[in-house]
Parts: C-alpha cells; sequence; structure tokens
C-alpha cells in the first residue's frame, strides 16, 4: 500500500504542489521581513545596547564612583579613576569604557547602586579613527542626557521585575 | 592551662585568659569589632556573644575567661540569634552608604552583615546623625558611622600615651570626638585609621582616590627611621595609592608612625625629577641617560686628572640602599678616592676608629619593652623613633623607670622617673657627673678625663638619682642616644661616658640614627673603614671635613645639602664651589643651583634593595613600582657609571647579585667601642651673657628629602612653621613677649623668626629647628644672639 502511495505521489509531483504551496502562503501572508533602516523591529525595554551615564533631575551626576561596575565587569572594559570633588562629594574624574571589549552583558548597569551607568536602546554606532572605541565620561553623560527619557520610560516599565 | 571545649573541639588556654584568645588560636572565628588583640578588652560592641553551657544567657567571648570545663558553642542557634541580634542593632544607626564609604571592601561591619545581617531592616524611624569632627589633614571622618566600639579611643589612651580623642554623652547621643575643637596630632594617629573597623575613621590624602580591590600590597620597608617597619605599599596601575603596615611582632607590631604612612604622598608630586638633566653653559638641558652618563664620567676623570682622585668626594643621604651606598663607595674607592660618608649632621667623629662593625641602638627591638630602666640621651624619641617611642612606653607601662638627659624637656607618652634637662654643652659633663655618682654608688673608680668632665662638681640632685635608679636596674637597662646626642660637638666624648656607665651596671647602650646607617657601615660607606669593617690604609675625609673645605667634584647620592647638612647653607655653597657635582636624586631640588649634572633616582619605592635596622635586622624588598619618568634604581645608575671608568666587579645584573657580595649573616647589634679613652675636656671659652645656646633638633617632618615633599604631613599640625622658642623666664629677662618677631645672629647669619615663649627649653638656650630653608643659614648648634628685629 505504502509502496503504492510512494510511486503514485512521486508520478504526481505531489511534493513540488506541496511546496508551491507553501510558497503560495507565503506570498499572501503578512510579511516579517522589515526594510531596515526605515523600518525597525520592537526592542525590549531590557536591551543593552551603547552606555550612558544618567544625571538627577535636577542635572547633578548620579556617579558616585564606587567602582562596582569596574570590578564587575568581566571584560575588564572600565576605567575609573576618582577624587573628593570641593563639595566634598566623592566622583569620578574619569570614566572610561572601551567599546572593542565590552560584551555588553549589562552587569555593570545591575551593580550600579544609583542607576547611573545603564546601557541604552543604542546599538548602531561605528568609529572612524582609532581611540575613538573608548567613550569617556562627558560623551556617556552626554549620551544620558540626550536619552533620559527613553530611559526613564524603560526603566518604570521594567520596576516590577526588580 | 585550662583545657576546654570550642564547638565541641579540645582547646587549650592559659589561665585568666579568655575565650575569644583560644578561639583565635585554634582557627574558630567569633565575629567582633571592639576586640582587638593589642588593645585592652572593653566587651562593648557585643557582637562576639556566645553560647555558654550552663550560662543562662550568651556571654562576651572576649570578656569571658576561660574556665576548666567549659564548653562553648560559637554557632549554636542562641549564639546566631544573639550575634544577628547585635547586628540589627548596630545597623539600625549605620548608614547605608558603603558605596561612596573608603571602608568598602575591608569593613569589618560590611564583611559581617553579610554573614549576620538581615536584607530587610524592620527599623523605619529617622537614622541618628553625627556631625564630623576635623582631625587635621591625616584622618577624615564621617562620624554617622561610627559604632562606638571604642577602638581609637583605647589607642590613643594605651598604645599611644595620649588621649586625643575620647566618648562624650551615652547611648545613642554617644560621640567620639575630641571635645574641644583640635586635630589629632599624635605622631601615631594614622593607626586609628586601621583599627576603626567602619568607615568613620579614614585616611585623608587617600580619600575616595581607590577601592580597596584594586589595589595591590607589595612588601616594603620603611626608608625613615631606624626601626625598619614593615609595610606594604598598596599598588594601582604603578601607582602607589597607599602605605599599611606590615604585621612584625619583632619590629613594629601592628602599628606604622604617621611618617611611614603617609610619607609616599611624595613619590607622586610634581616635584619628582624625571629625566637626566645636564648643565651646559649655565642653562639646564633635559637629556637623555647616555649623554647624561658619558658627561658625568667626563666631568669626574677632568677633575682625576687635573687634581688627582683625592680631591673626589661623595656623601649620601642616611635612607639610601644598601647596594647604592656599596656600589658607591665601590665607585670611588675605584676611582682612588676616600672620601665618602653619609653623616651629613654628625660633628665628631672621634670615635670612628674604634667603633662598632655598625652603629646600632644596642639592643633589639623586641627587647626595650623588657627593660627594667632606660636613660635616653639627648632624643625626642617619640617623634625621632615613634617606633622605639612605642616600645619604650610598653616597658614603662611594664613598671621600667625611664630617665632623660636631654635638652629640652619633651612630653613623652611616658612618665620620667627622672629628668635632667640641661643645655646642650653640659650635656658631657652632666653624663659624667651621673658616671661619677655612680661610679661613687658601686665603688668603681672613673677614668680621670671623666672626672674632668664631670669639672669635680658635685652631682645635681637629679643626677644622683639618674645613678641610683641605673645601679638598682643594672643590666635590665638600655642607654639610648637621640639626635641630640648623635649631632652634638662632642658626640664621641658623650659616646664613650655612655659605654662608662654601661659598663659599671652592664647595660646595652646604642644610638638611635637613620633608616640606614647600619647599612652605609656595613658597605664601607664611611671614609675610615671599608666593606664589613675592613681596614683602609689612607682613610679620606668625613661628611664634617667635606662640608667645610671644598673639594674638586663631588657625587650626591639622594641628598638635600642645603636641608639635610648640619651647617646647611654653608654646605650649600662649599659643595657649590666644586668644579664638577653631579647629584643623584628623587627630587627636584636646590641642586640646580650648583650641580652640574642631575640624574633622576628612582625612590625608596620603586628600586629593590635592602636596609639594615638599629638592631641589625637585614630586610630586602623589591620594588613596587617602575621608577617615574627617565628615574632608574640607584644600584644600575653607579653599576653603569662604574662600567664607565672600567673598573673591575662591575658586572651585576640584580641588585641581589650586590647584596650576595657581603656576608651580612649573624649581625649582633652592640654598640660596644673597641676601646674608651675619654678626651680631656677642652678649656672652657667664656661667652657672652646675652648669647643663647642653640638647641638644633630636626623635627619629624623634615627629616629627609621625601617627607619632606609629603603634603599632607607638611601640612599637619605637628608640623609648625619653624620658630625661635624660649622659656618665660628667659623671655622676660630678654624683654621678649610671645608671638614677636626676632632676629637670630649667628656668625654672620641673621634669620628672622617668630618667637615662642615655650617653658620646656632650659635657662639660657634657644630652640631653632633645623632642617627648613628658613633656618638653614644659621648652620649647626652654638652660640646665638637674639635681638628684636
Amino acid at each position: 500500500m505504502n509502496k503504492l502511495k510512494a510511486y503514485l505521489q512521486s508520478f504526481l509531483l505531489w511534493e513540488l504542489l506541496k511546496g508551491l504551496a507553501l510558497t503560495g502562503r507565503h506570498l499572501f501572508a503578512r510579511k516579517i521581513t522589515i526594510q531596515y533602516p526605515d523600518e525597525r523591529t520592537p526592542m525590549s525595554p531590557r536591551f543593552r545596547g551603547l552606555h550612558a551615564l544618567r544625571r538627577y533631575p535636577n542635572g547633578e551626576e548620579r556617579c558616585i564612583a564606587c567602582k562596582l561596575c569596574e570590578a564587575v565587569c568581566p571584560a575588564l572594559a572600565i576605567t575609573i579613576e576618582s577624587e573628593e570633588r570641593p563639595d566634598g562629594s566623592r566622583r569620578t574624574t574619569r570614566y572610561d569604557i572601551d567599546l572593542f571589549k565590552c560584551i555588553y552583558c549589562g552587569f555593570c548597569e545591575e551593580s550600579c547602586p544609583v542607576d547611573s551607568i545603564v546601557e541604552t536602546r543604542l546599538f548602531e554606532y561605528h568609529f572612524e579613527d582609532r581611540g575613538e572605541n573608548v567613550l569617556h565620561k562627558d560623551q556617556l553623560l552626554a549620551l544620558g542626557e540626550k536619552y533620559e527619557a527613553q530611559l526613564v520610560a524603560d526603566r518604570a516599565s521594567d520596576a516590577a521585575y526588580r | 592551662m585550662v583545657s576546654f571545649e570550642i564547638d565541641g573541639k579540645k582547646v587549650e588556654a592559659e589561665e585568666g585568659s579568655m575565650v575569644i584568645h583560644a578561639a583565635d588560636a585554634a582557627g574558630i572565628y567569633i565575629p567582633r569589632f571592639c576586640y582587638h588583640k593589642k588593645l585592652s578588652i572593653a566587651a562593648s560592641c557585643r557582637m562576639c556573644l556566645v553560647e555558654v553551657e550552663k550560662a543562662p544567657k550568651p556571654l562576651p567571648a572576649c570578656a569571658t575567661p576561660v574556665v576548666e570545663g567549659m564548653k562553648v558553642f560559637t554557632r549554636s542557634a542562641s549564639a546566631i540569634e544573639a550575634q544577628k541580634g547585635t547586628m540589627e542593632f548596630l545597623l539600625i544607626n549605620h548608614p547605608l552608604d558603603c558605596p561612596i564609604c573608603d571602608q568598602g571592601g575591608e569593613c569589618e561591619l560590611q564583611d559581617l552583615a553579610v554573614g549576620y545581617g538581615g536584607d530587610v531592616s524592620r527599623f523605619h524611624e529617622s537614622k541618628r546623625v553625627v556631625l564630623n569632627k576635623n582631625l587635621g589633614t591625616l584622618i577624615s571622618t564621617d562620624m554617622t558611622r561610627c559604632i562606638h566600639c571604642t577602638r581609637c579611643v583605647r589607642f590613643g589612651q594605651e598604645i599611644a600615651g595620649i588621649m586625643e580623642l575620647g566618648a562624650t554623652g551615652r547611648g545613642e547621643h554617644m560621640e567620639i570626638g575630641t571635645y574641644v575643637e583640635h586635630s589629632v596630632d599624635s605622631e601615631l594617629s594614622g593607626n586609628i585609621i586601621d583599627l576603626c573597623p567602619v568607615g568613620a575613621l579614614t585616611s585623608k590624602p587617600f580619600r575616595y582616590s581607590a577601592r580597596t580591590w584594586e589595589l595591590n600590597d607589595v612588601a616594603a620597608i620603611s626608608p625613615h627611621d631606624a626601626a625598619g617597619s614593615n609595610l606594604y605599599l598598596q599598588v594601582r596601575r604603578d601607582r602607589i595609592m597607599r602605605t599599611l603596615p606590615r604585621d612584625n611582632e619583632v619590629v613594629n607590631e601592628c602599628w606604622l608612625s604617621d611618617r611611614d604612612r603617609f610619607s609616599y604622598e611624595a613619590l607622586n608630586s610634581d616635584q619628582r625629577l624625571t629625566t637626566p638633566m645636564i648643565r651646559v653653559n649655565g642653562t639646564w638641558q633635559s637629556t637623555d641617560w647616555k649623554t647624561a652618563l658619558d658627561f658625568t664620567a667626563s666631568g669626574l676623570r677632568k677633575v682625576i686628572e687635573q687634581f688627582g682622585a683625592n680631591k673626589l668626594g661623595a656623601l649620601a643621604a642616611a635612607n639610601a640602599t644598601l647596594e647604592e651606598y656599596y656600589l658607591l663607595q665601590k665607585l670611588m674607592r675605584g676611582l682612588g678616592s676616600s672620601n665618602i660618608d653619609h653623616r651629613l649632621r654628625q660633628m665628631d667623629f672621634s670615635h670612628d676608629i674604634v667603633a662598632p662593625l655598625f652603629p646600632s641602638i644596642g639592643l633589639p627591638i623586641a627587647e626595650i619593652e623588657k627593660q627594667k630602666g632606660v636613660l635616653i640621651i639627648g632624643s625626642n624619641v617619640r617623634k625621632e623613633q615613634p617606633i622605639l617611642g612605642l616600645r619604650l612606653r610598653k616597658a614603662f607601662l611594664g613598671g621600667a623607670r625611664i630617665m632623660a638627659v636631654n635638652a629640652v624637656d619633651y612630653e613623652f607618652s611616658f612618665d620620667l622617673a627622672h629628668k635632667v634637662i640641661v643645655p646642650p654643652k653640659q650635656f658631657v659633663a652632666s653624663l659624667a657627673r651621673i658616671a661619677k655618682a655612680l661610679a661613687k654608688e658601686k665603688g668603681e673608680t672613673l677614668p680621670n678625663a671623666v672626672n674632668d668632665w664631670a669639672k669635680g662638681g658635685a652631682p645635681s640632685e637629679e643626677e644622683g638619682r639618674v645613678a641610683q635608679v641605673l645601679v638598682q636596674t643594672g643590666d635590665q637597662t638600655a642607654l639610648l642616644m637621640g639626635q641630640l646626642a648623635v649631632n652634638h660637638e662632642f658626640y664621641g666624648t658623650l659616646y664613650k661616658i655612655t659605654q662608662v656607665i654601661a659598663q659599671m651596671i652592664g647595660a646595652d647602650f646604642g644610638a638611635m640614627l637613620a633608616a640606614n646607617n647600619a647599612g652605609a657601615w656595613l658597605t664601607g660607606c664611611v671614609p675610615h673603614r671599608g666593606v664589613l669593617g675592613a681596614a683602609i690604609e689612607a682613610p679620606g675625609l668625613n661628611a664634617g671635613q667635606m662640608q667645610k673645605k671644598s673639594l674638586k667634584a663631588y657625587v650626591l647620592l639622594g641628598l638635600e645639602p642645603e636641608l639635610d647638612c648640619m651647617d646647611g647653607l654653608n654646605a650649600h655653597k662649599v659643595i657649590g664651589d666644586a668644579n664638577f657635582v653631579v647629584s643623584l636624586s628623587s627630587f627636584m631640588s636646590s641642586a640646580s643651583d650648583f650641580a652640574d649634572v642631575q640624574l633622576p633616582l628612582a625612590a625608596f619605592s620603586e628600586t629593590s634593595g635592602t636596609y639594615v635596622s638599629g638592631e641589625g635586622r637585614v630586610q630586602s624588598f623589591r620594588g613596587a613600582v617602575s621608577p617615574q619618568g627617565e628615574a632608574r634604581p640607584g644600584w644600575k645608575i653607579l653599576r653603569v657609571l662604574g662600567n664607565m671608568f672600567d673598573l673591575a666587579g662591575f658586572d651585576y645584573t640584580s641588585s641581589a647579585e650586590v647584596r650576595a657580595e657581603l656576608d651580612l649573616e649573624g649581625l649582633e647589634c652592640s654598640g660596644k667601642l673597641a676601646e674608651v679613652d675619654v678626651a680631656a675636656p677642652p678649656k672652657s671659652v667664656t661667652t657672652s651673657e646675652i648669647d643663647l645656646e642653640r638647641i638644633c633638633e630636626v623635627p619629624l617632618y623634615v627629616s629627609d628629602p621625601l617627607v619632606r615633599r609629603a603634603q599632607a604631613l607638611q601640612a599637619c599640625a605637628d608640623n609648625p612653621p619653624p620658630a625661635a622658642r624660649v622659656n618665660a623666664e628667659q623671655a622676660k629677662k630678654l624683654d621678649f613677649s610671645d608671638g614677636m618677631k626676632i632676629n637670630a645672629h649667628m656668625g654672620a647669619a641673621i634669620v628672622a623668626l617668630e618667637l615662642i615663649i615655650d617653658n620646656r627649653i632650659p635657662d639660657g638656650c634657644i630652640l631653632i629647628p633645623s632642617g627648613y630653608p628658613e633656618t638653614a643659614a644659621l648652620g649647626g648648634p652654638g652660640m646665638t644672639r637674639v635681638v628684636r628685629a
């Protein structure tokens, strides 16, 4: 019986028709291909992209130079130097992230006691010159300022799970 | 011995010891905050509560004496519950600011909170806030973090001997502070930073600059005093970030003086000399090593050819390494000159020939506390040798009677049984009178010269009492000479009379010097002795002679003549008059006024080397960081110089090879001179009534180039600007008042200073410190005429 079935299927090009049916179905189905960069996929609020340093609403930088991110970083991508600011608070004088070393694991964000170092949704960036791979404190703070609204929204949406 | 059980383990402990001692010895850890092995027991933190069989409540392990057959449970349910309860109470008021706290990572509270703390606080009321205290430039405070263990208070009371911190108020209102606001000025104050189990007391120079987990410990030896304190240099990214004590029970125990602890700041200062410099046509040029060394060699060669090798001299600081001394003298003697010395402030070299193999304090440091009597001769031991000062305090607490013959009635951390405060010029006479009184008690005869020194005068009451105590304490006595004796114009005689006294009672005696005087002697960095005391046929000039009469060329190793030599400004001029001066220095200094070449020398943290401490302890260390800029270790610079002169035996590849050439096994520290022939006193010179005798001390924080550049130490209250000090009576006689501006005349030099009334100074004397640029012109001790400015 099976032999006959196989014979008939090969004879009638059944598998070809099956394949064509699949193609035909997809021809009319909703497309999942997106036209990047004109179109974008949705992103999780937990997306781990380029880093940023945040500020408090009053403009004060959040980072207190506790260096937990530096300690936890498995790729040793973070370099921090700190000192006492004239007002007596503990602040960084240098905060560098080497993006060549970084593996975007998000440990830095997780270890931060003041939600200062965060990873933004930004993943499309490039370097043109040697050395640009190291993000400095001012660049990180500028990123934080630029994406603050998004960062606040993301953290709010994820707060229930933290 | 008492035998009992801890956690089912059989342990033995001495009767009267506490459970925590036995537990520590058995390796069973009991959490604690207020307990510290070197401090008395306060039992105030309650963290070490343990369950003891048949005791109704948990007992503090630190204050529970061991009893035969007792059963202690450190991990039982009730013990853990008690410890957790204590921790919860401690955390009620302790701020949760670990991320910004400098103690984070090395905090005992943080560590124990992981083991005993709850994850959620049940305390919802507001926390206690305590205002920070200003304790000076060395210690920064965050008093809200304090958990009232009182370790810092007990340290001051018991160890340092000066109670600067105390607790006021009770319960939640208890605060640690100075009561009346003032800084903590003890020369050992930094130790309270180590003792503080939380972040209430932290290091000010280190504040917020690094975290403990970033630092690597490198073992090193202190370059500042004769104790040879063991320390850790903490390094991050090739930079010294901090200094901490390294436990060594026979040297510094677990303590460190502030000078050792905070002088690291100078290593990173912007005054470091980082490139070789040569003077071309009167202007300084940075250059490379090859040019600089060629320039050095040709300059020295020219002088030798023109004037002969004996016109060449070398002066070294007293904190260079053994290897540097050895190669310096090998180089100089290879070139044909024995003019080499390191005793920059010494004035009298008369006992050089009979001196022991190396100068020492005469007994092992750990033995000091076992003495029954100590006679301090011309020393502010507390400030000069803080670690030895600690040992003396321990001796005092153990019942020793400590006496002093001093030029200033210094405040010590122990009470003096008897003190003889005399002007420096009468040191010898006073000591001779003590010897005389002692000889009378003992029924011995003294050498005539000693009697001559005593000037036939009867011993004063105090001198007589000192002699009586010396008879009683006998061979359990140490006689320790300090700075004012060593830099005395009759040091040789002082030394000999000290030996006469010591021999009568069988006491140990010696001098307390700098970090590596012993190393300098052992390597032959003295004009009259070669390596390990070998005889030298034609002894060279000593430091005093080299500073007085100009030679044609000088090699300077790590010193600033203006500040490190006794007659500072004069030495600066004399050395400047030479045709060719090579200065090996870690710092930019006044050498730029007169030198022809400045070679950047690696500091003690950047070179491998060896120090021989005042007790003859040979301690080698390796470099902790790489030398700054182009600086190179001294032994390498001297080795290359040796090669450039084609001298034999300069093919070392490591400092260990240099050291291996010296047999330093079994050094015995003894102050004994080979023979004692006390010279007769010189004819007394009558001096003008109105002249005051200058007491010339080198204060704690100007003692060497490193300390002089440590900012926090320079700014601390224990380092006042130089001033002239006389006692109230003297001031009244001269019609001077406190705070007045005066001019001090010595010879042709005039120096303007502020006058401070200080009743520690004897009549007829004026204390003007040395080691400052302001007072360098005055030279050494001598008669000073003081007039109103």
